[in-house]
């Protein structure tokens, strides 16, 4: 708004832009929805809370940083289904791998992420953010005294 | 590239007459799918415009030399800094991160500044840590982050000097 009283034309040069790159990137984030729409319901929460409240802790790990990976929520979902797991007693370790894994890996993402850095980079970044996460799960095992 | 995108369109056709049989038939399953597409629409819908806006405005008033100053070659340090910052004031998540990584970059954002920015804003956006620390605790939410992001930044660094030795380009015009 205080850009469009300053200079009109700026910006709606600048919105034209937004359309633009909104038009452009369009057809990923569509790709997205879909593979979002159907890998949630292929695994809804309850079956990601069977498997994180594994009892051995890095069978509960793997399984959280494999979920967490394919899967895409919003924050407001995700953070309150942490906290009644964490009340039904799964370790921290385990939601710290899958908050992790579910905020920095994105398979899902992967088609908007493409499109904009190219399949290489998209796989690389991927998979140092996935092993980011292990080790964030690990110092948080640590940290909590759940590992000794 | 022609095939592709023929393949593209009949699939998202296909998935858009699913959806559609199963609520007239009242398919449960399909009709799930449906209502997670919807959810997640209106969610990202919420953000993406602004976000996109946002994006126009600052390819047009920063100039590139601002950018290059403090996200390019010898920012050093600040850049990073920067970059975790603005990261840490970015909504909505790695969708909206992607495109405003990839306008830095066309500015003449360095590569592993550009990286960190990614990274940083999946995992400090400052609502989102909020929120978290309300539900699992301010120790989880700090161990989180002072383990992280240090990781975050070095990883960057080394995939930044790894692009930048092989001369990587990322296409530019999207």
């Amino acid at each position: 708004m205080l850009s469009f009283i300053v200079n009109s034309k700026k910006t709606l040069m600048a919105i034209k832009i937004a359309v633009k790159k909104f038009v452009n990137i369009l057809p990923a984030f569509l790709t997205m929805l879909i593979f979002v729409s159907v890998v949630l319901f292929l695994v809804p929460d309850k079956v990601i809370s069977n498997y994180l409240g594994n009892s051995n802790k890095f069978v509960g790990v793997t399984f959280a940083s494999f979920f967490g990976s394919i899967t895409l929520m919003p924050g407001f979902i995700a953070f309150p289904l942490c906290g009644i797991l964490l009340k039904k007693g799964v370790s921290y370790m385990v939601l710290s791998a899958f908050t992790t894994t579910l905020m920095m890996v994105g398979v899902l993402t992967y088609p908007i992420e493409k499109e904009y850095f190219g399949m290489k980079v998209t796989i690389i970044r991927n998979v140092i953010s996935f092993f980011i996460a292990l080790i964030v799960a690990l110092m948080t095992g640590i940290f909590f005294g759940e590992l000794l | 590239m022609k095939r592709n995108n023929i393949i593209k369109i009949v699939s998202i056709s296909a998935y858009i007459a699913f959806i559609l049989f199963s609520f007239m038939t009242g398919f449960d399953p399909g009709k799930q799918i449906g209502k997670n597409f919807i959810t997640f629409s209106v969610d990202m819908l919420e953000v993406l415009p602004c976000a996109f806006v946002l994006i126009g405005l600052f390819e047009v008033w920063v100039k590139k030399e601002t950018v290059e100053k403090h996200f390019g070659k010898g920012s050093g340090i600040r850049g990073y800094m920067w970059a975790v910052l603005l990261a840490g004031t970015t909504v909505g998540g790695l969708y909206v991160a992607f495109p405003v990584a990839y306008s830095l970059y066309c500015k003449g954002a360095r590569f592993s500044v550009i990286f960190t920015y990614i990274g940083a804003s999946a995992i400090c956006r400052v609502p989102m840590t909020i929120f978290e620390a309300s539900f699992m605790g301010i120790k989880f939410s700090a161990i989180r982050l002072l383990v992280s992001l240090p990781l975050v930044i070095i990883s960057s660094i080394l995939l930044g000097d790894y692009l930048e030795k092989r001369n990587y380009k990322i296409m530019e015009g999207k």
